[in-house]
């Protein structure tokens, strides 16, 4: 009889521990359910025609983000401009000379300089670029490009890998060179998800805040020179946020809700892509 | 890991040794090899770029405090222009830490969903909804903090806490909503992402054997799933290590929520503390003269530092672990 009655505690322990287990995955969506609420909630009531066009108001004034989208844009392409050619390469490096003996360092400092916090690389673009230059567009760019390589790079080399060896060995066989087969097959047909690679990244890179406070400041104007700063869609958030105003914290709930309309736009395209399979 | 160009390697060697009018294809294939390894090895420069100029930058805050920037528990730019760094470190530090104390169950219980419990299809729609909670950027989570979460665990956690548990110390004291535990309870929010993604890669490479060998002695669910994360142990230990480095670091979102009051050691579990990333994000736009600014740096270099440490030991944790549960290494 006692024998049964440890089997029940055992399958009794089975049963509560599969609730728990179930309970943590609910635990987790509560929370994204609900930023995805407010922020929808919040954000919907400030969007307008006007809040597209117009830029950061002064104080009394009506504003929109306008002068925020072109910044976040022009940004996020000077980063890009410099951290996917430099992420790509890299990425071919670790996945097709496999065998050199740089690539294991190389891929274990990507992974390393992809958990250094986004502030500290922010201070390191300061006393780089800041210092010499000013705050401005082109010393946030190459901080968020520091930011985007690591992610360019894995992404790159991980969809480089699923590239058949059979496909390489072909090529060989009809006698090209590697230099030709790296971008015109083996690049070709990972093209699908090196690409949604590299949109992850714009998508990490459009959220960033810290580091572009450090390497450009707030700026409420419009884009005026690569050696000056431009306003940028998360840092309007952190900006507005704690205003006194009410007309400014919605404004902090309309940039976030378009933010994040972006993030996420990318990152479902991204998952329907990766759907249809490219291999 | 196997290195699937090995083979192909050895045809490439014959490829060039033999054709002898494909000379210039030689030096195309190694003029591709050593562009992307200058590309590739940029990285390493980065980084080591990165120690030179923070150590650099913070060299006057070095000189003239030395370690006592690290134990110091002053922080007085106006007047008598002393800084230490002490209660930032421990702000961080108990943050982080109390972050992973939530997260690191939850984390595991998603994990073992996602691996173990769930059926493949509902997986893939759970893991891409844990996905979408780490590409929500750092300010949206501290603005979601500011207008939703403090409201609601002020009025309905907290005043509980205090009225049910107030005799304890570190329940009493009052209650502004924000405050470093709800700066850690964000937190864990965000490292939650990274700690069970790690964690379900890890628990998926364990061989079904394992599985097998459990449900064969006449385990039950949740006996085989205990062997499993035993299996893996090393790797789990190397996930938390990882999400506290993200801990570590995140920025925005503390700034927001923490209160950013300069105190050794806040008064209960409501009160306002600071974090030293904080502080680079408050005050470095705003620091006047060249010590302010290289103490400011000073805190990056120890936070680079100690980030540095926890990546690379916790990856190698992680690599290992993974190798020998796929039965790479032999231990």
């Amino acid at each position: 009889m006692r024998k049964l009655d440890h089997y029940k505690f055992r399958v009794f322990k089975d049963h509560i521990m599969r609730f728990l287990v179930y309970l943590s995955l609910v635990l987790v969506l509560i929370p994204l359910f609900s930023i995805l609420y407010e922020v929808v909630k919040r954000g919907i009531s400030v969007i307008s025609l006007d809040f597209f066009i117009k830029p950061t108001p002064t104080v009394g004034e009506e504003g929109g983000i306008a002068n925020a989208i072109q910044g976040t844009f022009i940004t996020i392409g000077l980063a890009s401009l410099i951290g996917v050619p430099i992420g790509l390469m890299s990425g071919i490096f670790l996945s097709e000379y496999n065998e050199h003996k740089l690539s294991v360092i190389v891929r274990f400092f990507n992974d390393v300089l992809s958990g250094i916090p986004s502030i500290v690389i922010g201070v390191f673009i300061y006393t780089l670029i800041v210092r010499s230059i000013g705050f401005s567009v082109i010393a946030a760019a190459f901080a968020l490009a520091i930011i985007m390589i690591p992610i360019v790079t894995r992404t790159t080399e991980e969809a480089l890998k699923l590239v058949p060896l059979s496909l390489r060995e072909a090529a060989i066989a009809l006698g090209l060179p590697r230099w030709k087969i790296i971008p015109t097959i083996v690049l070709r047909s990972a093209r699908k998800t090196v690409v949604t690679g590299i949109l992850l990244s714009i998508a990490r890179i459009a959220g960033e805040s810290a580091p572009i406070l450090v390497t450009m400041g707030y700026w409420r104007w419009w884009f005026a020179g690569l050696d000056r700063p431009v306003a940028n869609l998360a840092l309007n958030v952190f900006i507005f946020a704690t205003s006194p105003f009410e007309s400014w914290r919605a404004l902090a709930w309309g940039s976030a809700l378009v933010l994040i309309l972006i993030i996420l736009g990318i990152n479902i395209a991204v998952r329907i892509i990766m759907r249809e399979k490219s291999w | 890991m196997r290195n699937p160009l090995r083979t192909t390697h050895f045809f490439y060697k014959l490829n060039t040794q033999y054709s002898s009018p494909l000379k210039w294809h030689i030096t195309g294939d190694s003029l591709l090899k050593i562009i992307s390894a200058l590309f590739a090895s940029s990285v390493l420069l980065f980084l080591g770029l990165m120690v030179y100029e923070l150590v650099n930058g913070s060299w006057l805050s070095i000189q003239t405090f030395g370690l006592n920037f690290l134990i110091g528990t002053k922080w007085d730019p106006a007047i008598s222009q002393v800084f230490g760094a002490l209660p930032l470190i421990l702000g961080t530090t108990v943050t982080s830490v109390i972050a992973l104390l939530i997260s690191v169950p939850i984390s595991l219980g998603i994990g073992l969903a996602l691996s173990e419990y769930m059926p493949k299809k509902f997986g893939f729609a759970i893991s891409f909804l844990v996905e979408l909670l780490a590409a929500v950027p750092s300010v949206i989570y501290g603005l979601w903090g500011i207008y939703v979460l403090i409201p609601f665990l002020r009025d309905h956690v907290y005043l509980y806490l205090r009225t049910f548990f107030g005799f304890i110390p570190i329940f009493s004291g009052p209650i502004y909503g924000g405050g470093f535990l709800t700066a850690s309870i964000v937190l864990a929010i965000m490292v939650i992402p990274t700690i069970s993604s790690i964690l379900r890669d890890l628990f998926s490479a364990v061989p079904n054997s394992l599985r097998e060998a459990m449900i064969a002695l006449g385990a039950t669910k949740w006996e085989t799933v205990k062997a499993v994360v035993s299996y893996a142990r090393s790797g789990v230990i190397g996930a938390v290590i990882l999400g506290f480095g993200r801990a570590v670091g995140e920025t925005m979102a503390v700034t927001m929520i923490i209160g950013n009051k300069f105190q050794v050691w806040p008064s209960s579990l409501f009160d306002a503390w600071y974090t030293m990333s904080a502080i680079i994000a408050n005050e470095l736009l705003e620091a006047t003269y060249d010590l302010y600014v290289s103490a400011l740096i000073n805190i990056a270099l120890v936070l680079l530092f100690v980030t540095l440490v926890i990546n690379i030991l916790s990856r190698l944790i992680v690599w290992r672990s993974i190798r020998l549960v796929r039965g790479i290494v032999k231990e």
